[in-house]
């Protein structure tokens, strides 16, 4: 076990774990930070999406001692008040059916657009790509990217 | 309008009813918290009065109204409280909607499965919204001391228009839940409808895009201890023993211990299917201690011994694909025969035949098998994600000895169902660990725990023969269909009814690897099966894929064969002459190749034209048109999410999925394997068009999935030359 004080949404957070843990169990199990889903644990399905440093990352395979200082963000810590424009084009479209992904989905395209204010069809497939969505709402998912790219 | 006795569910809306509430509601409306910026946020007051089991009533005027089904994301949640405001006649701004717990005295059906939920709960959801306004209605008649005819509402409001009185349903809440549950109630005309046919957010929505806790996966309780289990790795093999000396000792584990999920001599019901029932379970504080003892663990496995009736070989993909093979090339059971096949086919002019086969297919839920128990000596308490709640809260009160009532299970939304969380085994495995460590317990499948379980979709196999005169007449048709363990075969459908001499047959092969449902069971094969085939025929017979099938649904609208036909010919042509118009099919478009497909099942019609276009030497799909009769839609653009969520999810499994398997042991464990549809995959466009008409609902949920199938197999044949016989289509591209 060992200590880590992580920035997490803008608070320093400090958890006494294993140094392998991966990210998503600290979020979920020890901060209660259940927005990041679980999905399959080896960085192939995207459930598990946050940011460090404002990069789209897999928390499933980033062990929580790889972290350090980089700044932690989480769905929850997306916008303060579900108004990111992301979550609001995700509501307009009302792209969700069960809404297991949609979390790890909202985070990397928040990523892609902060990279890519104005992606093309062919820069949302492939930042997308590693997300998948088993309910089949990509073409709303595309949609609502161009929408909030708008915003 | 009518007037309909208030039977169903009758006990629904007496039972509760003359119980009056109080207290703080947690229920709150994510959308208008999420959005404070335009929407004051809706709270229920402090004193609500139950009016019935659906339906909760605040003085403030803000209802609650209880969604029976379980959520799986076919957006139940919000669509059956939309049918209760409907006939309740209330502003859908000033609903709160809450997921009901498991309740059979007050709920019927509270199933996720075959597309039902709609199709039958309208009735009683109406009812439950209907009497309501009728004791309101009543209620304020009293207090004013006029006829209750003469009470109008309109949005949560009563009228008497003579007086130019009138009054909030909330100031009447308390003396409505005191009147009489009415013998009979009015029913809105459909043309009356204000909320049912119009779009709304999925009441979910702000909750979802902001990650609360929702989802099985997300509930916890204080002292609540993780547990995975170990289960064999091959269907043929059961636990001979395990060392867990190493595991036992890891930091923050439990327990470990084996455990039977079933009593021996326990009759197993349909949602009790599971291949392993012998298992190891570890128990911990966190889900990554978990995971490393599990992986510490050294078990053996051994050989299941065969009993009659129960295989015990290990197969292969390779040996079931040719023990198909051979069984298909038998006659089967026939099932249904009109005319004289035979002496049809010897006659006929040109004899088309053709075998396709699709594979094992895992559910694959992105939200993997999992169920919280808290078992103590004289309860049990379960929460999770469950498509049949009322049928494994059996299993679970008699494998733990209880009585009924002292089992409560409680729905989370489901993160996908597909029919996999129809066969409850986890939440018995669940409420078996808890009990024995004596604390409340959450138990996560791993992915590769969830993808090599079984529940498998069967593999299938289907041959098909049809016989045209000179003429280009179909005269003669024969489909012969099976699979392990079950046959695709609906014996009774299209084509059957539109041909003179018809054969069905079917066949069986016993397997050990578990089978179950998966979304539109049967027809998630044998709709692309028999959509391809037809089109073979049609381009046979020189003829217009699409006209073709609307020449044959035409014979069986005016001159039926036989007196079973399960579907109404009227209707099946209708989404095609929809879907016809929409997608201007005849039209040629240059570099587009355009396949068609139709099918009925779960009550619903769905038919598609698939364009593709070749680019950079690679079938592109690039729009998708949908036209689907369902009755009325509830939700339209929900409605519209689910038909393009069950196309994406028919060119996905059809184009790329399959679970093969090698002595037992299932090859993919995982998505970098198991091969699931992906963003760049999808069609660049889908367009989904309903047709209208005001005939009661029917489900939305798996109607979609299956046609596409077939439009898709059909567009490939007219892009690259070749037909596409065998699912996933990926592998003979």
């Amino acid at each position: 076990m060992a200590t880590f004080n992580l920035n997490i949404n803008g608070k320093v957070r400090e958890v006494d774990v294993d140094p392998s843990t991966p990210v998503l169990w600290v979020l979920r199990d020890h901060l209660g930070l259940v927005g990041t889903k679980y999905g399959c644990g080896i960085g192939q399905c995207g459930a598990c999406t946050i940011h460090l440093d404002g990069k789209a990352v897999r928390s499933c395979i980033t062990d929580v001692s790889e972290v350090g200082n980089q700044a932690i963000t989480t769905i929850e810590g997306l916008s303060e008040n579900a108004d990111h424009p992301v979550q609001k084009a995700w509501l307009e479209h009302d792209v969700p059916q069960c809404g297991y992904c949609q979390s790890g989905q909202i985070m990397t395209a928040a990523a892609l657009l902060k990279s890519n204010p104005n992606p093309k069809d062919e820069d949302i497939d492939t930042a997308m790509e590693g997300n998948i969505c088993r309910c089949g709402t990509y073409t709303r998912i595309k949609k609502a990217i161009k929408t909030a790219a708008r915003s | 309008m009518a007037y309909v006795k208030t039977t169903i569910n009758r006990r629904s809306f007496i039972r509760s009813s003359v119980l009056a509430g109080g207290g703080l509601m947690l229920g709150f409306n994510w959308l208008a918290a999420c959005t404070s910026n335009t929407t004051k946020v809706l709270k229920m007051s402090e004193d609500w009065y139950r009016i019935n089991a659906y339906l909760k009533l605040g003085v403030n005027g803000i209802a609650t109204i209880m969604s029976p089904n379980p959520e799986i994301g076919q957006n139940v949640k919000t669509s059956m409280p939309m049918i209760v405001a409907e006939e309740l006649d209330i502003n859908w701004d000033n609903v709160l909607v809450e997921q009901a717990r498991l309740n059979t005295d007050l709920f019927t059906r509270q199933l996720a499965g075959g597309s039902q939920s709609i199709r039958q709960g309208w009735n009683g959801l109406r009812l439950a919204g209907a009497t309501a306004r009728r004791m309101l209605m009543e209620a304020v008649a009293q207090k004013w001391e006029v006829p209750v005819d003469e009470i109008t509402t309109d949005l949560g409001v009563l009228y008497h228009n003579k007086s130019g009185k009138k009054a909030g349903y909330g100031e009447m809440a308390s003396a409505a839940a005191k009147i009489k549950v009415p013998d009979k109630v009015q029913l809105k005309d459909v043309k009356d409808f204000k909320i049912i046919g119009t779009s709304r957010k999925n009441v979910d929505g702000p909750a979802i895009v902001t990650g609360k806790p929702l989802f099985g996966l997300d509930h916890k309780k204080d002292g609540m201890f993780i547990a995975m289990i170990v289960h064999p790795p091959a269907f043929g093999l059961k636990l001979k023993s395990v060392d867990d000396s190493a595991a036992r000792s890891m930091p923050g584990i439990k327990d470990i211990f084996t455990f039977h999920t079933y009593n021996e001599g326990y009759q197993k019901q349909w949602s009790d299917t599971s291949a392993f029932t012998d298992l190891v379970a570890i128990v911990g504080n966190s889900t990554w201690e978990v995971i490393n003892a599990k992986d510490a663990l050294q078990p053996e496995w051994e050989p299941i011994k065969g009993t009659p009736g129960t295989p015990s070989r290990r197969e292969s993909t390779d040996s079931y694909m040719s023990m198909m093979k051979t069984m298909s090339a038998k006659q089967g059971n026939v099932r249904r025969k009109d005319g004289n096949p035979e002496a049809a086919f010897k006659k006929a002019a040109k004899i088309i035949e053709r075998n396709y086969t699709a594979p094992f297919l895992a559910h694959n839920t992105l939200e993997p098998m999992n169920f919280f128990a808290d078992v103590t000596d004289d309860k049990a308490e379960l929460i999770g994600p469950i498509q049949s709640p009322e049928f494994m809260e059996k299993t679970v009160a008699a494998r733990l000895g209880l009585p009924l009532e002292k089992v409560d299970v409680q729905m989370t939304r489901a993160g996908g169902g597909f029919g996999r969380r129809l066969y409850g085994h986890f939440m018995v495995e669940a409420a078996i660990i808890s009990r024995r460590i004596k604390a409340p317990v959450k138990l996560i499948y791993k992915r590769e725990d969830d993808m090599t379980f079984g529940n498998y979709r069967p593999a299938y196999h289907a041959y098909y023969r049809a016989g045209l005169d000179s003429d280009n007449n179909l005269i003669a048709f024969q489909v012969r269909a099976g699979g392990m363990a079950e046959s695709p075969l609906e014996a009774n459908r299209f084509p059957a009814g539109a041909v003179d001499n018809y054969l069905a047959e079917d066949w069986v092969i016993d397997t050990n690897v578990t089978t179950a449902a998966f979304r539109a069971p049967s027809s998630n094969f044998i709709a692309s099966a028999e959509q391809s085939f037809l089109d073979e025929v049609a381009e046979a017979a020189g003829k217009d894929p699409l006209e073709f099938r609307l020449e044959l649904l035409n014979r069986a609208k005016t001159n039926p064969v036989g007196t079973h036909n399960d579907y109404e010919a009227s209707r099946y042509a209708g989404v095609l002459e929809l879907v016809k118009e929409k997608s201007g099919w005849g039209k040629e478009q240059p570099g587009i190749n355009r396949g068609v497909a139709a099918y009925f099942c779960h009550n619903s019609y769905a038919a598609n034209v698939l364009d593709i276009a070749i680019e950079n030497d690679k079938p592109v799909v690039k729009k998708v048109y949908g036209a689907i009769d369902c009755g009325i839609v509830i939700n339209p653009d929900a409605a519209v999410n689910m038909a393009e969520g069950g196309i994406v999810d028919g060119l996905g499994h059809s184009m790329y999925s399959e679970l093969t398997i090698t002595d037992g042991e299932p090859d993919q464990n995982n998505f970098d394997m198991y091969r699931l549809i992906r963003q760049s995959e999808a069609p660049e466009s889908i367009e989904i068009h309903f047709v209208k008409n005001e005939i009661d609902p029917t489900g939305m949920g798996e109607p979609p999935f299956p046609p596409v199938m077939g439009a898709l197999a059909n567009a490939l044949y007219r892009a690259t030359g070749k037909r596409y016989y065998h699912q996933p289509f990926s592998t003979d591209l």
